[in-house]
């Protein structure tokens, strides 16, 4: 079994059996890095480049993790550091790393589309980690596995993405990856972050929060961006928090158990109130250890490849 | 599949376990320090079994795990198909263990390579002792079992197929020839 493309963009038309396959091969490096010696030879002598256009804490210490685990050598490339500060172009500055004889780029942008551009490019495997509003696959896919690890399943499950879903990629990883699963996937927030038109992608939309509580088994709560001018779109963060935010009252009204995950870095007292994000529905943490599993099991898989 | 002969049948396979169980018993002397480890995907059940054999006649259950060395190949750069990677479960502690790493055939010996690596890995036992049903010869690493159901002498166009009852529901040593007519 291999994967049907030898890059991963998005989570968009990736077939079932792709994501399966993505999965069953997480739980395999999930017992590596259980282990003493958290480290396999797999990728010994593949060379990978982190190219990251956009700050990031989390997704590039685990992209890097988990490149290290699999023993290639990596790269990493910031902007703040590189030459694009002297005016080199992406491409000149993508076909100079290429002369150096990568295999593979993972490359996070804050552009939509840059990651498939990179196909056309360059030789390399390209993993998207983030373009723009467009997608963050792994993200999805950390999310789904750490769903099914939970509640065992994904088919009929009911799925309910809360926040702002307009300025998410995270939102739409999920949505497309959830829906080839089986999940039952809808969206929740204030009006001015849902966009327009998102029906068409076969989700429901929710605008109040208790119900959509109360109707799901799993929220996937998005953080509140301020860096993309959250702050426009509604008229406070209290006033977010006061008929958004996910708070234990809320959850314990409900008769049912509810998953809460959250992609990272909290707001607390925003979308999560404090108590609910120490908890004991969240698995914020298990996200992040299965992050560093899923990606380990996309660069074997793509790294692999013939 | 063609088929030049059956070189050990059910009566047969279960004669050779019992005594392989006994060999890796006297050599060890008893189970008390021993733990079997299978390879996937044969090698497993060969090992279940010997484990089903030692409680018999030791009365101590040794503790049992799966090795899966995919990870640590050293064919994925020729390879035409991508090896599907399982799980190892071992759930216990192998520092000062007498490990027995048991599979069905060796042939050139680097599926046993890629198993030392992995179990290096896991901590510092013992020692490691090799044990294989059948041993069909043509190494291509210095590496020798120390306990063998059956040697057979095969050329380079012969395969040694073992089939278990669990995955092929039904328990044989088959002899193939490979080589096209």
């Amino acid at each position: 079994m291999s994967l049907s493309s030898r890059h991963l963009l998005g989570l968009y038309g990736v077939p079932k059996e792709d994501i399966q396959l993505i999965l069953d091969t997480a739980t395999t490096f999930r017992e590596v890095l259980e282990r003493p010696i958290k480290k396999v030879p797999t990728l010994q002598g593949k060379t990978i480049v982190n190219l990251f256009y956009e700050s990031s804490t989390r997704t590039r210490i685990s992209f890097e993790l988990a490149q290290k685990r699999l023993s290639a050598d990596t790269i990493n490339f910031s902007t703040s550091t590189s030459s694009t500060k002297k005016g080199e172009t992406f491409k000149d500055t993508v076909r100079n790393i290429e002369a150096m004889k990568v295999d593979m780029i993972v490359v996070r942008h804050q552009s939509a589309g840059v990651p498939t551009y990179l196909t056309k490019i360059s030789k390399a495997n390209i993993i998207n980690a983030g373009d723009g509003l467009h997608e963050h696959p792994t993200q999805g896919l950390l999310d789904i596995y750490s769903i099914k690890e939970k509640l065992g399943k994904l088919d009929g499950l009911k799925v309910c993405i809360v926040g702002d879903v307009s300025h998410s990629r995270v939102a739409l990883s999920n949505i497309f990856g959830l829906k080839t699963m089986g999940a039952k996937v809808s969206v929740c927030g204030p009006s001015t972050m849902i966009p327009f038109g998102i029906e068409s992608l076969g989700v429901k939309v929710y605008n109040k929060i208790n119900q959509a509580i109360a109707e799901h088994d799993v929220l996937n709560v998005l953080r509140i961006q301020l860096e993309r001018n959250a702050g426009e779109r509604i008229p406070s963060l209290r006033e977010y928090h006061n008929y958004f935010g996910i708070t234990t009252e809320r959850i314990e009204k409900n008769n049912r158990d509810v998953l809460i995950l959250h992609p990272g870095p909290i707001n607390r007292g925003v979308e999560l109130s404090s108590e609910v994000a120490d908890g004991p529905y969240q698995v914020i943490l298990d996200q992040v250890t299965n992050g560093v599993a899923i990606r380990m099991a996309v660069l074997y898989l793509l790294g692999t490849m013939h | 599949m063609d088929i030049k002969a059956k070189i050990i049948d059910e009566e047969g396979l279960n004669r050779t376990i019992t005594r392989l169980a006994h060999e890796i018993l006297e050599r060890n002397k008893g189970s008390k320090n021993i733990v079997l480890i299978g390879m996937r995907t044969r090698g497993e059940f060969i090992a279940e079994r010997i484990r089903k054999k030692v409680k018999e006649i030791e009365n101590l259950d040794p503790n049992y795990g799966v090795l899966d060395v995919t990870l640590y190949r050293d064919d994925f750069r020729t390879r035409l198909k991508q090896p599907e990677v399982s799980v190892t479960t071992i759930t216990f502690d192998v520092n000062e263990k007498d490990i027995i790493l048991i599979d069905d055939v060796l042939y050139t010996g680097r599926t046993v390579r890629a198993a030392l690596d992995a179990l290096m890995d896991l901590g510092r036992p013992n020692t490691i002792q090799l044990c294989v049903l059948v041993d069909r010869g043509h190494r291509e690493l210095p590496i020798k079992a120390d306990f063998v159901g059956k040697n057979i002498p095969t050329s380079i166009n012969e395969e040694v197929r073992v089939r278990i009852q669990e995955v092929d529901g039904e328990d044989a040593v088959y002899l193939i020839n490979t080589q096209i007519k």
